[in-house]
Parts: structure tokens; sequence; C-alpha cells
């Protein structure tokens, strides 16, 4: 479903990303992989490999850096002639409770999540216009429209996602260029490691469907708003989570 | 032969006479330079001179004047 379409996802080492990634590979496309250090990509590369899915362009740089976003864009387009799907993934959480949050870690906090996203946007639908349309989709959460207790600044970011979501959508829709959110609620990642057993339970309690969700529920979502079989739905924030927020 | 390239790019783009893009010919000088029209012309330039323009110049580019001294930093003899 997503056959000669170059895909470009950020945060693609592990997790949600690494999902994202394999599943638009698995699905025909060729992927541009983005982490700050590209050997942390070496896993998500030998899976594909291994897969058989086409080739992915690995790239290492500094997603805050707007003019590295650009050459990064500039260099990719030269080779591929089209940006089909962006996929604004990476996103850093930093819990601290109120009174206790250090400006560096908002700064840092809005410059991954929401600053480094929006540079993303800017770049990707402009060749996204050159080639008639695409689709983008922003790597949201729960927290962004529910919050939670100690997660006020990463609560901020996810919320700043939705609201760039719903504008860029109305903007763009003229150019055939869809834009959605996904809001994955508890997912089983690193993040969840260092959570208490008991922490842990209470979170499960939570969900109506009693599961985790694993990065692949996440990704199969994302690669359906990718593809044209989401072909008219634009400025839409889907949960993912289980029926948390049923 | 540049200069001559990127005013041909800016008359099609805005539809103004070619006689009218001089060095002087401004943003919102004419109704038809506005900020959609401003997209829209970034474009035919990028794809003219096979160039990504970086956001920042996107938004300095206020006149023809500026327009040659952007395109300049990209390579392009002009």
């Amino acid at each position: 479903m997503l056959g000669g379409k170059v895909v470009w996802v950020t945060g693609a080492s592990r997790g949600i990303g690494q999902a994202i990634a394999l599943a638009c590979a698995a699905g025909g496309a060729t992927t541009v992989l983005v982490a700050r250090t590209a050997g942390h990509l070496a896993d998500t590369r030998d899976k594909m490999s291994a897969g058989g899915f086409p080739t992915p362009i690995v790239l290492d740089y500094d997603i805050t850096d707007s003019v590295a976003v650009g050459h990064a864009f500039q260099e990719v387009y030269k080779t591929t002639k089209r940006i089909d799907g962006l996929v604004n993934n990476a996103g850093i959480m930093r819990d601290a409770l109120l009174g206790m949050i250090s400006t560096a870690d908002i700064e840092q906090s809005f410059s991954v999540n929401v600053f480094a996203a929006l540079h993303h946007l800017q770049f990707a639908s402009r060749l996204m216009r050159k080639i008639g349309g695409g689709s983008i989709v922003n790597v949201s959460s729960i927290m962004g429209h529910r919050g939670s207790a100690g997660q006020t600044v990463y609560s901020a970011t996810k919320a700043a996602l939705i609201g760039a979501t719903l504008a860029a959508s109305k903007e763009l829709a003229p150019f055939n260029i869809r834009v959605n959110a996904v809001a994955p609620g508890v997912i089983q990642t690193s993040l969840l490691d260092g959570l208490s057993p008991e922490k842990l339970d209470g979170r499960v309690q939570s969900i109506a469907m009693g599961r985790i969700g694993t990065p692949e529920d996440v990704a199969s979502v994302v690669a359906f708003l990718i593809s044209s079989q989401s072909a008219y739905v634009t400025g839409q924030v889907l949960g993912i989570d289980g029926g948390m927020t049923a | 032969m540049s200069v001559e390239k990127l005013k041909q790019v800016f008359a099609v783009s805005l539809d103004v006479p070619l006689n009218k893009i001089v060095d002087e010919f401004r943003y919102n000088a004419v109704p038809q330079w506005d900020s959609i029209a401003h997209m829209a012309l970034i474009a035919a330039i990028e794809e003219t001179f096979d160039i990504l323009i970086e956001t920042e110049d996107v938004i300095d580019m206020s006149s023809f004047a500026k327009a040659r001294e952007i395109i300049a930093k990209y390579g392009i003899t002009i």
C-alpha cells in the first residue's frame, strides 16, 4: 500500500519510531530513517534487510537545527525527487513536578518535541506540493489532551503538536497534503522501564482493553494514515490507547 | 543569464509584465505578490534553479534585489 512512496521517519532507531519505519517499509515504502547518530539506526536497517524491504536512506542530523533539516531534505529530494510521507515521531519525556522543572528541560522538550516537528513539517510540505500531495503524521500522546501529574511540560509539547496538526491540515488541504496526529496511550517502550510493578499494574487497570499497547499497534495506524487508504482523512487526532479515552 | 531567468520566474509566477521586474520590485507592491503567491514563487524558483531555499531566506525574500542576493548564496551565478 506504500509502494513507490518515500516516507521520512524521525526517531526511527527504536520503539514506536522503529516500528513505524518497519511498517512503512513492509508496505513497500522507501524510508528515510533519522536519528542523531547513524549507528543507532543499524538495528532498524538490519531488520529491513532481513525482511527484504526496500533499502532505507539513513540520515544523522540534529533535528532541532532548522538549517540541518533543510539540507537533509534537499539532499534526499535530489535523489528521490519525491517525499510522500513524514512521520514526526522523535520526542523526549522529562518528568518533573511543578516547581522543580528547569528552564533547560522546558526548552529542550519544546525544541525536540515541537520545534523540530515544525521544521520538518515546513520543508516536507513544500516538497509535497511539488508532487501534488502527501501525508504527514505527528506522533502526539494521550497526555496532549488528558495530561498527567508530573508531566506538565511533556503534555504541553504534545498538546502543541495537536494544535499544529489541526492548523496545518486546514492550510495544506487545498494542496492535497493531509496532516493527522496519533495519540498513543500506554505503549510498551523503554519509557516504561523505570516504572515499578505496582505503578505498571495501575496503568493497566486504567486501560479498558486490559493490556498495554505495542509499538506495532501504533505503527499500523500510522502506516494507514500515511497511505492512500486514508485519502480523505485529515485534521484528525486518532487515539491509540486501548479504550483509555473511550 | 540567471538574472533573466529569475526575472522570467517572477513575471510568470506573479503574472506581472517582465519590464516591471526590477531590483526595487517589492513584496506586496502589486496585489498578486501576496503570501500565497510568495510560496508559489519560492517553489518556482526552487524548481528552476534546482535548490531548496531555507526557511529564513523564504521569509527574507522581500524584493527582487533580495531574491538575487539570496539565490547567489545557493551557488547560482547571478
